[in-house]
């Protein structure tokens, strides 16, 4: 039982996280009905503009304190993502407004294979590290009731909890302020918004600028639990099955499905495992997916498609 | 309706010409329209009715020609420009965001009047949270006078044609525009549906002293509710008056009848 609740746990914090990478195709596709095939590319340009500006800005400006030198390489890396959200509208989705989806996710493609590239020429193709001090050792729960306790990752278990808060922090923005209703309504009709005033480039730039917003709180986790490498960019690929269990256009089916893909995931791969084979972790999600597509192709929470014929 | 007070001239179309590579969608099209009028621009299909409003509108830019805006003459001005001068529309095709609930669809016609910014929206900080509520009244004014109280929640890609029409009216009238462009308002509705939009764009006339600018190819309807009217055919304008007038003009009556092009 205590070894089932730990897989368990160890599934929905891992799930958390996969939430996360979610998050960011849930927020631009609510924002500009574009499908950002480039969100994973943004997770790894993020941790990589994060690991290097916490080396290069203590060492240049010779700060000792390492809750400084992060705070500033954060602050960093956000304007970095800030500026490449302003120059996706600028350069690229600008000149593509009113086009079908397909072009627009064609653009994303685009964008993915450029910022996998030119983040490793600017930063550096090698390993980084990620120090953001977050807590490596594990801790022990529920020992009076359990014999030793149910092992758990405080590393996981923080970025679990940041993720739900920045979770619950976007839903509200999106339902509740007028910004949000500006940026959904943009994803309906990019005409229909314009001809109401709504300013599509300023709106564009907002939610690319959420969405490296998330990508860089996603990368910073997954940096410091994996060290920063190319493989963040595909392991961003897991997003995918998560959005279509939970629906593409609901945030809260970014979080649920992104912990049932990671418990499902644990537990299939330590209790299934050994019976028909190990290895179930790394295609579970896409048949999970697979088969949603078969029933219920919105995901849970997605907006059902009605077509008027 | 004759004790309206028509105001002096508030849009001035001068001289547009309009080409879609060699096709000649609109050539020379002049008229203007007066404060608190209803003015209708009508002709068969494929008359170039759409292109003059989509002119108007900012969404093409003519080649030929000026449009001027109380005394404002702009050219080359994208949709969000021209919706910021105070001109609204209303869509032929319903270009409604579905997805939105009918209150969430006409507060968006209230963007533009939001002065607070993201950060103070995003903590709902007080001068945000009272503009929030000013709006949302205004809003509900819209609502009532539509008579789409029920359907407040709902999201309008639910809601059967008619009715998503009038959320359409609401978006635009949301914006307070001095002047209103609603492209083919009745188009693909019942008689009943079009009496009840035809009262709505009389009221709107009345109550708000709003400038409207309809298009319709449907004469009857037109005739009755407009003081004005303008009348293409094959991107020219074959008439300019009165409904009495242009239903009494040769030109027209060929136009419409169909004899000797």
């Amino acid at each position: 039982m205590a070894f089932f609740l730990e897989t368990l746990i160890g599934g929905l914090m891992s799930g958390m996280l996969y939430s996360l990478i979610a998050l960011g195709f849930v927020l631009i596709f609510k924002a500009s009905g574009v499908f950002n095939f480039a969100q994973g590319a943004m997770v790894l340009f993020a941790a990589l503009a994060m690991a290097r500006f916490s080396e290069w800005i203590p060492q240049g400006l010779g700060i000792e304190s390492k809750v400084l030198g992060n705070l500033l390489a954060f602050a960093a890396a956000m304007l970095v993502m800030v500026i490449v959200a302003w120059l996706i509208e600028k350069l690229v989705l600008g000149k593509l407004v009113n086009q079908e989806g397909i072009t627009l996710l064609m653009a994303t493609l685009g964008i993915t294979y450029f910022l996998d590239g030119f983040g490793q020429t600017l930063f550096g193709s090698q390993i980084y590290k990620i120090d953001v001090g977050l807590p490596k050792d594990p801790i022990f729960l529920l020992e009076g009731v359990f014999q030793g306790g149910i092992l758990v990752s405080q590393e996981d278990l923080y970025a679990a909890v940041i993720a739900a808060a920045l979770v619950a922090a976007l839903s509200l923005f999106f339902q509740k302020t007028a910004t949000g209703r500006a940026l959904r309504a943009v994803a309906d009709d990019h005409q229909a918004a314009q001809s109401i005033g709504i300013p599509l480039s300023r709106v564009w730039v907002i939610v690319w600028s959420v969405a490296g917003f998330v990508a860089l709180v996603a990368g910073i986790i997954w940096g410091s639990k994996l060290g920063v490498q190319f493989s963040l960019s595909v392991l961003a690929l897991k997003g995918l099955p998560v959005v279509i269990l939970g629906g593409l256009t609901s945030v809260p089916g970014a979080i649920i499905g992104g912990l049932i893909l990671g418990m499902g995931e644990k537990l299939s791969e330590v209790f299934l495992g050994p019976m028909i084979g190990g290895g179930i972790e790394i295609w579970f999600g896409y048949v999970l997916a697979l088969l949603f597509l078969l029933v219920r192709p919105q995901g849970l929470f997605g907006e059902k498609i009605i077509d008027r014929v | 309706m004759a004790e309206r007070k028509i105001g002096d001239v508030i849009l001035d179309v001068r001289n547009i010409s309009l080409r879609f590579g060699g096709v000649k969608a609109l050539t020379d099209i002049s008229f203007d329209v007066r404060e608190h009028e209803v003015r209708a621009i009508i002709g068969p299909n494929g008359a170039g009715k759409s292109s003059m409003l989509n002119c108007i509108n900012g969404v093409y830019s003519p080649q030929e020609g000026s449009i001027t805006l109380r005394g404002q003459t702009f050219k080359h001005m994208n949709s969000r420009q021209v919706a910021e001068s105070g001109i609204a529309r209303t869509f032929q095709n319903l270009a409604l965001f579905k997805g939105m609930s009918v209150l969430d669809n006409i507060m968006t016609g209230r963007n533009l009047r939001m002065k607070s910014n993201l950060f103070q929206q995003a903590i709902r900080w007080g001068a945000a949270e009272r503009e929030e509520i000013a709006h949302r009244e205004f809003v509900e004014r819209i609502i009532d006078f539509l008579e789409i109280q029920a359907y407040r929640k709902t999201p309008v890609g639910r809601l059967p044609y008619g009715l998503q029409k009038r959320v359409d009216l609401g978006r635009a009238l949301a914006m307070e525009p001095t002047l209103l462009l609603l492209d083919e308002p009745m188009a693909g509705m019942n008689v009943e549906e079009k009496q009840d939009m035809s009262r709505f764009i009389l009221d709107v006339n009345d109550e708000y002293g709003t400038t409207i600018v309809l298009i319709e190819h449907d004469m009857g309807v037109v005739m009755d509710i407009s003081d004005r009217v303008v009348v293409l055919d094959y991107g020219k304008k074959i008439g300019d008056g009165t409904p009495e007038a242009v239903r009494s003009n040769p030109d027209v009556i060929n136009a419409y009848l169909g004899t000797s092009h």
